[in-house]
């Protein structure tokens, strides 16, 4: 019952549009589908919870492209998972954490995901992100909350052998955020010609 | 880009941080027993120096934490940063030919 209202209540801002390459730069930028995120936040979190390890460095992400956890801060972590494990993962959270104080908060209808890959998405990234993409600076791995141009963004850097990254938004920067993307694509894309 | 040395994440570009103004300033243990001129000072009346200043910053678009560092309002160099609670390692560098950190790398 409640997962069934979870899915029906959720509109996506940016509809499910299929990848798009629009400069042929091989750069794809992919619209997320519906997908759950929490906020985790407490302070001298143990090993792990619920299977998702909070003993990572600050700016870090562990797990895999379905199951994700991020420490944005010395006691925040994002984690993001399938809508089917909604439902339960709080709870999971919960009773793993036991009596320490801690918050988690469900934020799946505020964030919207944005998949950025190719060889040359750190350049279109870099369009409007003033941090440091270059491998030794921001491996696969590494996740912070950055700004990418007027926007606050998270941005994730998921393993693989081209650069694959993950753009986290909040709603109703979700347009601003993926017409930029475009847009700077449309550059590198002038640069990938040449 | 002006990089600012975030005491959890590192260089971080200055943009995604914000100011807080002056540190380090006391809450009067017991206000009850200050003078109106003295709580309008304590509320309102901040140092302006032209040199080293003690600044609280918040790394707002980052990790969101608040820590504190000592910045050369001249030149705008960042001499430290340090944790809210700590004490800047480098107290007697009030030269502005001090050691300077890693932060006035610019990008
Ligand atoms: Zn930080």
């Amino acid at each position: 019952m409640l997962e069934a209202l979870y899915r029906t209540a959720r509109a996506l801002p940016l509809g499910r549009a299929p990848a798009s390459d629009p400069a042929c730069s091989g750069v794809q930028i992919t619209p997320a589908g519906a997908e759950a995120r929490f906020a985790l936040r407490i302070r001298d979190a143990g090993a792990s919870a619920a299977g998702l390890p909070l003993d990572g460095p600050i700016n870090s992400v562990r797990g895999d492209d379905r199951r994700w956890i991020a420490r944005l801060g010395p006691d925040e972590w994002l984690i993001g998972s399938d809508e089917a494990e909604a439902d339960q993962l709080p709870a999971a959270i919960a009773a793993d954490l036991g009596e320490r104080a801690h918050a988690i908060v469900d934020v799946s209808h505020r964030n919207v995901g944005i998949d950025v890959s190719g060889p040359l998405a750190a350049a279109v990234l870099n369009a409007g992100c003033p941090l440091d993409l270059g491998d030794a600076a921001f491996p696969a791995g590494s996740a912070t909350r950055t700004l990418f141009g007027k926007a606050e963004i998270v941005l994730i850097r998921h393993d693989g052998a081209t650069p694959r990254y993950r753009v986290e938004c909040w709603r109703s920067f979700a347009t601003y955020v993926h017409g930029l993307l475009a847009e700077a694509s449309l550059g590198v894309g002038e640069t990938a010609r040449r | 880009m002006l990089l600012i040395a975030c005491p959890y994440c590192g260089n971080r570009p200055e943009t995604e941080f914000r100011c807080g103004g002056q540190a380090h300033i006391a809450r009067p243990a017991d206000p009850g027993a200050l003078s109106d001129a003295q709580w309008a000072e304590y509320l309102f009346i901040r140092d302006n120096p032209r040199g080293i200043h003690a600044e609280r910053w918040n790394h707002v678009h980052g990790c969101g934490r608040w820590f504190n560092a000592r910045r050369d309002t001249v030149s705008d160099r960042f001499l430290a940063t340090y944790k809210m609670g700590e004490t800047p390692q480098s107290q007697e560098s009030n030269s502005i030919l001090s050691t300077s950190t890693q932060a006035e790398a610019r990008a």
